[in-house]
Formats: C-alpha cells, sequence, structure tokens
C-alpha cells in the first residue's frame, strides 16, 4: 500500500521534480552530450517514484526486499540518475561527470557500475523482458517487492517487446507494472508518422493486460494509476503516460503549439533539433 | 597411445563403442542441477524435448520456463532472473541462442555480468539433414569474443554432463555446445574434468605435431592419431573442452616438442578454436598451423558423415592437414 498522498506532498514533489529539470539541465550542459527531450518529459514521473512510490533505501541500493525500477529506454539516464543523486544514491555533485571518462554515471546505464541501477540499457526493448525475470524470481522467492520497467514508446517498435508483452500476459505476472512513456516521438519524427502504435490501449489489452491511462505531468494522477495497479491481481499492467517531451523548457513548454496541437513536419524536426540539443548548447547523439 | 591416467573408454577404436549425442549430457546435467541447488531455473523456446531441457521440466515446473518462440525474450528474462539471485540455463538451437538474440544476450547477460548459461544445441555440421540454416557454425566465434565469458564444448554425453554441471559453479556467463546427433563415448565417468585446464587425450614421448581437437571433432583426431602412429608418425592429441579462458600454460606446454599445430572443430575455421589456438601462439612462439573446419563456406543437408568428408573434416584430411603442417616446418 502506498503512502496516502497529502496536498503538501504534492507541492513538495512538484518542487523537486522543477529542481530535478534544472539539475538535468545543467548535467547535459556539463556532459556536452545526450539526450534531452525524454528525461525532461519523465522528471516527474521519476521523482514520484524515488520520492514516493518505491520501497527502497539510497544507504542500501542492493537491499534484497527493495522494489525494482528497471529502465528500458536507457538514453534518458540523465534524469534517472538525477533522482538518485536526490535521493541520495550519491552526490550531486557526481553528477557533472555523466558520460566522462571514468565516471560511474555512463551515457548508457551500466549495473555494475553504479549501485541501484538495476540493469545495463541503451538497447532498446531488453528491460521489459528482464523485468518479467526479476518479478518472477520474487514469486519463486515469495518476495513482496514490485518490479516497476520504464519504456519509451518508439521502443515499442522492438520485436522483443511484444515477445516479452505476450509472455507477461499469458504468465499473469501481476507483481510486474510497466510504464510507457507516451511522449509521441522518436529519432525519426512522431511515432505515427514513424511507426504507427495506436491503438495502443487496445494492443496491451489483447494481450491480457490491465492498461490506465494518465497525465504523466500529474503526480497525483500517476500515483493513483500506481495504487490501482497494485489491486490487480490477476494481470500485469501497463501505464500509459502521456508526456510533453522537454517539459520545463520554455520554448517548448509554453507554446501552446506544443500542447495543443501537433507541429507540423519542419516544426517538428526544429523543434526536435532544438530540444535534443538544448538549443544547440550540446551535441546531439544522433547526427 | 591413449593416456591411461585418463580412465577414457576402453571400447574407444573398437566396433561396439556406445554413441550418444551430447545434448544428453545437458539434459543430465541439468536434472541433477535442479536437484542439488534449487537457485537453478531453466528456460526454453519451443524447444524443451529436443534440448533435453524436459527432463528439469518435467521435475522442476515452478523453476521452468516456456517462452514460446521468443528467443531475445528468453534471454532477458533469464538475465532478470539471473539479476535476482537465480543461476538461469536458456536453452535453443546455437543458431537462435547466441545467434538470432546475440546482442541482447551480450547487453543483458554478457555486460551485465548476470548469471546466465546458454546452452547452444545443433552445432556443426553435424546437425545433417536440416541444411545449414540450423547448423551453428559460427557459435564459437559469436561468444568467445565477449569479455570474460567461458566457452565450453565437450567431446561426448559424459563430458557434457560434467560440463553442465561444472558450469554453474561460474557466478558469470558461459556458453555451454552440444550437438545433436549421436557421437562416440571417449570418456568414462572417472574421467577427471576441471573446467579451464586442457587435457591430452593421446600422448607420445617424441610427437611432431600436436593436433588440438573441441567437441565430437575430437574422436576424429584420436582415429587420425592411431593410425599415424602406425606410420611411425607420433602426434599428440588434446581436448579443447573449454575454449576460454584458454589454458596458456597448457597449449604452450603441448606444443613445446611438437612445434607445430592442426586444429579440428566443426565450426568456421575463422574465429573458432583454431582461431584462439593461433591468437595465443603468435603473441608468444609463433608456430606453423594447419586448421581443419568448415572454410569460408556453409554446408547444406546431408548424413554426418557425408558431410565430414565432403567439408574435408574427416580422419583423412586430419592425417593430411599433419603432413602438410610437418613440411612447413
Amino acid at each position: 500500500m502506498l503512502e496516502d498522498l497529502h496536498e503538501n506532498k504534492v507541492k513538495d514533489l512538484e518542487k523537486k521534480a522543477e529542481l530535478a529539470r534544472e539539475l538535468v539541465i545543467k548535467t547535459l550542459l556539463e556532459a556536452g552530450s545526450g539526450h534531452s527531450a525524454g528525461p525532461l518529459g519523465m522528471a516527474d514521473i521519476f521523482t514520484a517514484f524515488y520520492f514516493h512510490i518505491l520501497k527502497h533505501d539510497p544507504k542500501n541500493p542492493a537491499w534484497e526486499d527493495r522494489d525494482r525500477l528497471v529502465l528500458s529506454n536507457g538514453h534518458i539516464c540523465p534524469i534517472r540518475y538525477v533522482s538518485m543523486a536526490q535521493a541520495g544514491y550519491f552526490p550531486i555533485e557526481e553528477l557533472k561527470t555523466l558520460r566522462k571518462i571514468n565516471s560511474r554515471l555512463q551515457g548508457h546505464p551500466h549495473r555494475t557500475a553504479l549501485p541501484g541501477v538495476e540493469t545495463t540499457s541503451g538497447p532498446l526493448g531488453e528491460g521489459l523482458g528482464q523485468a518479467i525475470g526479476i518479478a518472477l524470481a520474487a514469486k519463486l522467492d515469495k518476495k513482496s517487492y514490485y518490479t516497476y520497467v520504464i519504456t519509451g514508446d518508439g521502443e515499442l517498435d522492438e520485436g522483443n517487446i511484444w515477445e516479452s508483452v505476450m509472455f507477461a500476459g499469458k504468465n499473469k505476472i501481476n507483481n510486474l507494472i510497466m510504464i510507457v512513456d507516451r511522449n509521441n516521438i522518436q529519432i525519426d519524427g512522431f511515432t505515427e508518422d514513424v511507426m504507427p502504435l495506436e491503438p495502443l490501449k487496445d494492443k496491451f489489452e489483447s494481450f491480457g493486460w490491465h492498461t490506465i491511462e494518465v497525465d504523466g505531468h500529474n503526480i497525483r494522477e500517476f500515483v493513483d494509476a500506481v495504487s490501482q495497479a497494485h489491486a490487480i491481481f490477476e494481470k500485469p499492467t501497463v501505464i500509459i503516460a502521456h508526456t510533453i517531451p522537454g517539459m520545463g523548457v520554455d520554448f517548448m513548454e509554453k507554446d501552446f503549439h506544443w500542447h495543443g496541437k501537433p507541429p507540423n513536419k519542419e516544426e517538428a524536426k526544429k523543434a526536435l533539433d532544438e530540444l535534443r540539443t538544448l538549443k544547440g548548447q550540446i551535441l546531439s547523439e544522433h547526427k | 597411445m591413449l593416456n591411461p591416467n585418463l580412465k577414457l573408454n576402453p571400447k574407444l577404436f573398437g566396433p561396439d563403442v556406445e554413441v550418444m549425442p551430447t545434448r544428453a549430457g545437458f539434459g543430465t546435467g541439468l536434472l541433477h542441477l535442479g536437484e542439488v541447488n534449487p537457485n537453478v531455473v531453466a528456460l526454453s523456446a519451443d524447444l524443451t524435448e529436443s534440448t533435453q531441457a524436459n527432463k528439469f521440466a518435467e521435475k522442476f515446473p515452478e523453476r521452468f520456463f516456456e517462452t514460446g518462440v521468443a528467443e531475445q525474450n528468453m534471454a532477458a528474462v533469464a538475465a532478470g532472473l539471473a539479476e535476482s539471485g537465480k543461476i538461469a540455463f536458456i536453452s535453443s538451437y546455437a543458431t537462435f541462442s547466441p545467434g538470432k538474440n546475440w546482442e541482447t544476450l551480450r547487453t543483458t547477460a554478457v555486460y551485465n555480468q548476470a548469471n546466465v548459461k546458454i546452452a547452444g544445441h545443433h552445432s556443426g555440421i553435424m546437425t545433417g539433414p536440416d541444411g545449414a540454416t540450423h547448423q551453428a557454425t559460427e557459435d564459437i566465434a559469436i561468444t568467445r569474443c565477449w569479455p570474460k565469458m567461458h566457452v565450453y564444448v565437450p567431446c561426448d554425453a559424459i563430458e557434457a554432463k560434467k560440463a553442465t554441471i561444472a558450469s554453474a559453479d561460474i557466478g558469470t556467463p558461459v556458453y555451454l555446445r552440444y550437438t545433436r546427433d549421436k557421437t562416440p563415448i571417449i570418456t568414462t565417468e572417472e574421467t577427471p574434468f576441471k573446467a579451464g585446464k586442457i587435457q591430452t587425450f593421446w600422448i607420445t614421448e617424441q610427437p611432431k605435431v600436436t593436433i588440438f581437437a573441441t567437441g565430437y571433432m575430437l574422436y576424429n583426431a584420436l582415429l587420425a592419431a592411431k593410425e599415424l602412429e602406425e606410420e611411425r608418425l607420433p602426434v599428440l592429441v588434446i581436448n579443447m573442452a573449454t575454449i576460454k579462458p584458454i589454458d596458456e600454460e597448457g597449449v604452450l606446454e603441448a606444443t613445446r616438442i611438437s612445434q607445430a599445430v592442426v586444429t579440428v572443430e566443426d565450426h568456421q575455421v575463422e574465429g573458432g578454436m583454431g582461431s584462439a589456438i593461433a591468437e595465443l601462439l603468435a603473441k608468444t612462439t609463433p608456430l606453423p598451423i594447419e586448421f581443419i573446419g568448415l572454410q569460408n563456406t556453409f554446408a547444406e543437408s546431408g548424413k554426418p558423415a557425408e558431410l565430414i568428408e565432403k567439408y574435408g573434416m574427416g580422419v583423412k584430411d586430419i592425417k593430411a592437414a599433419v603432413k602438410r603442417v610437418m613440411r612447413r616446418k
């Protein structure tokens, strides 16, 4: 059971998420390369995880009863690192080492480099299968921890994701909760142009999953969805979290264009390029 | 002569030598592990009986996971189980695992250092009539290039059981290579087995050539050695049951007197066991080497014995290679 989320706690989490966004931008500027849009878009959800949802101990990352948070789309790791630093896994100062030599903060996260990173990830489509294995181990060992796995939406193009979706549905893995960062973008453009995913909810339901759709920037809504998922005993649950890529970067967030309608192809290209490079301040990984 | 210290099969050169597929050794080894270690789990991708994982599956259904025809998911789920303290054995045909799911294994098992054992079946042209699609002939190359990997290729079903059991004692990923068809039983239960160490199966005092053989091809190498002895051409035959980590000291000692090498494997010669020997010798004591194996080609359907002859991996080919390498000394 998750703790009650009081209004003051929500406000506190929102503040932490704002600080997380600032830290993501500072960290990426220092690193000089990396991904911006995804980490900014997922700041609220990571904050909710590390400061309300997860049963964890930053001073004992290997605690065997901890909840597991598997990050499948490893390229958004800056937000994971930031949240971990905020939670006390390592000093905030260490964020400056991201992507640099001799750092524990690899460009894509590596399990044996940094305690608290559950799996090595980056190559897409592999986190869900691993999360299933971790959840199965909990059942074998009669442990009550939850396994959460975050994936991108473009990542769902990978065939191996659907191998895993089938497996989890068949085996009714109810201690597994998947969160899809539904931000509608991927490297070559909008997901529905590159490779349509809709109707996404129906796809999961047809494989035997319970589905919930939420606003990924509404912390209360997200926490409620996780509580609901805990109450589903006969199925795995996927929370499709609608997020705005680059949330918090003013040129994107504060322009109604990005809320109200999708940009056209040229605007999208320009916007994505600006986002990926933080307006030209860092190198895009995909150039 | 056969090394008397190794207590090898006394019927080895007889017409009534027992035959059994090495995959049978995987099945009994995995079952044994299930009995002695509650942390051992197994996964299969719709090939449970063929890979002989069925014995484990029947006895320990709660620790067995069927993934359907989905080798990538099988690899990732196994890695997740291993990250949570399990020893996860995955089995399929080697062309699919570690073939089709190579990158998943690279990231989730190997780079992660998760305790996953990859059992690759239907290796080599010995797979026979199924054809080249199902004959794994690159699996040693694509696994031994992984950092810190262990690669075991047992020579018969008895050694296969021992290698399977030994792999559970390694805390990191191991690749185990098995064959489909029945092959002669070379060793006995009493034959000592130590992962990471090579063994001289055919000994002689003043060897002219050292033959390194891996897997069931060891039998052909031993037949060649016997015939060569009758022709007064003494050789050593080494069983390369562990290809990685390579037994550097053992290989150097085995070549100290002969100063010439023939390698024998049912695998592409590029990147396989022979390449591993060549890499080691090139940086220590460069020697002439002849490589028996597939020479820059896929094979085809046929009976295993026919394929072995056609693709130049038979006893006469090994003998010819020994004579060729002698001339290059």
